[in-house]
């Protein structure tokens, strides 16, 4: 059970997916123009990674090596598609404002990411549990980021449309639409990251890199890229 | 006319990486150098432009008569990553020396969302055959673009005196910033 604990520890804090690892990019500045898409997108992901985890991990000693990948993508594939239809049955206004995010889940590096660096070699349970801790770091990191933008370009807080959590323009606020736009997406998570690293810097840890996809770094993406050549040897 | 139209729209007024945050992943990973980004940016045109006719057509000639549209995500996925490895070997065999430039960046291609995401969005419009190619060409024409300005820009940024906490990934996240900003520009032209 103290696996468990520290897979949870490890993917919202230690190795947040969005905040540390800077994966998943995609989603996370696409459907943070407000809080509530963020949980959406976030929970969503979140249910996802834990059955293809858990899933991947069940078959790992099944799946043959060299038909790895493609047989993880349909894996995901199938749940995204679930979801989806769940989604679209019982949540219609949340299936609209996120589009055509919610297919591209599949593609989401995170889930892949986890699937091969993580469930592809680890027994269920802990799987299980990896895939809620980097969900659940996730949807943390894309619902703050929902939330900030949402504050400062709008002025509210999960708004409903009549009534909202906090409301700015209350007092007179004059909310900078800029920030629910497409280049606000792209300001709000460069002053989250540099904040990250800044605390980081400060406790002596290293800061957040870009992914060099081409220099082989050893993070997930590294290693999806080995076994994509790996495959057609 | 129309089709027109639908090419500058994909490249330039919803530009994939900027407008719409589809391939930010490669976009953010392989804009170091501009001869890498130059080549990231080919790789990205062909095989856009490529899956959209097939997936264009394999929705149009069989699951849309065998209704089985709702399996569009997973048939388009495995389309995708098929055609990518086939893509590699037909270069390998038939032009090695395009190979010998475009090869590494195939393998990432895959798992670019903005491959799917086209796909996607094309059947979404219900583009025909032609328009889904001009519209997948378009796009990935402005991906290429994107990729290479930013390729440039971050190769000054190098020489810059970058606060401290903004190194790394804000200052690139920033930039892309303005040129989202600049990109709005391009909304009058329609």
């Amino acid at each position: 059970m103290n696996k468990c604990v520290e897979r949870l520890y490890n993917g919202i804090i230690k190795e947040n997916p969005t905040l540390v690892l800077t994966l998943g990019m995609c989603p996370t500045l696409a459907v943070t123009t407000s809080a509530i898409n963020g949980i959406g997108m976030g929970l969503s992901s979140t249910v996802v990674l834990v059955l293809s985890n858990l899933v991947i991990s069940l078959l790992r000693n099944v799946i043959p090596d060299g038909v790895r990948m493609p047989s993880f993508i349909v894996i995901v594939a199938s749940f995204v598609t679930m979801v989806q239809f769940l989604m679209q049955g019982f949540l219609p206004s949340l299936y609209d404002s996120l589009g055509i995010y919610i297919p591209l889940i599949v593609v989401n590096c995170i889930i892949l990411g986890r699937a091969e660096s993580y469930a592809s070699k680890n027994p269920a349970l802990p799987s299980a549990f990896d895939g809620l801790g980097m969900g659940l770091g996730f949807t943390i990191a894309i619902t703050v980021l929902g939330a900030c933008r949402e504050l400062i370009g709008g002025g509210t807080i999960l708004s409903t449309g009549s009534s909202a959590l906090v409301d700015l323009t209350e007092f007179g606020y004059t909310p900078a639409s800029i920030f629910i736009l497409a280049p606000g997406a792209f300001f709000m998570l460069a002053m989250l990251v540099a904040i990250m690293n800044r605390v980081k810097r400060r406790k002596g840890m290293k800061p957040a890199q870009v992914p060099d996809y081409l220099a082989g770094d050893t993070d997930e993406l590294g290693h999806k890229l080995g076994s994509l050549d790996k495959e057609e040897a | 006319m129309n089709l027109l139209i639908i090419a500058i729209s994909a490249a330039l007024v919803n530009n994939v990486v900027l407008s719409q945050f589809l391939g930010l992943c490669p976009f953010l990973g392989v804009s170091k150098k501009i001869n890498t980004a130059a080549g990231m940016g080919g790789a990205v045109i062909g095989v856009i432009t490529i899956s959209s006719a097939i997936c264009s057509l394999i929705y149009d000639f069989i699951l849309t008569p065998l209704d089985l549209t709702y399996l569009n995500t997973i048939v388009f996925i495995l389309v995708i990553a098929t055609l990518v490895q086939f893509v590699e070997m037909l270069l390998k065999k038939t032009s090695p020396a395009l190979y010998e430039a475009l090869g590494v960046y195939l393998p990432l291609i895959t798992t670019n969302c903005a491959v799917l995401g086209i796909a996607l969005t094309n059947v979404q419009n219900s583009y025909n055959f032609i328009e889904s190619v001009v519209s997948g060409l378009g796009t990935a024409i402005g991906f290429a673009i994107a990729i290479i300005i930013m390729a440039g820009i971050r190769e000054r940024i190098e020489y810059n005196d970058v606060p401290e906490s903004f190194k790394g990934m804000p200052i690139v996240l920033l930039t892309a910033g303005l040129m989202s900003i600049a990109f709005f520009g391009f909304s009058g032209i329609l």
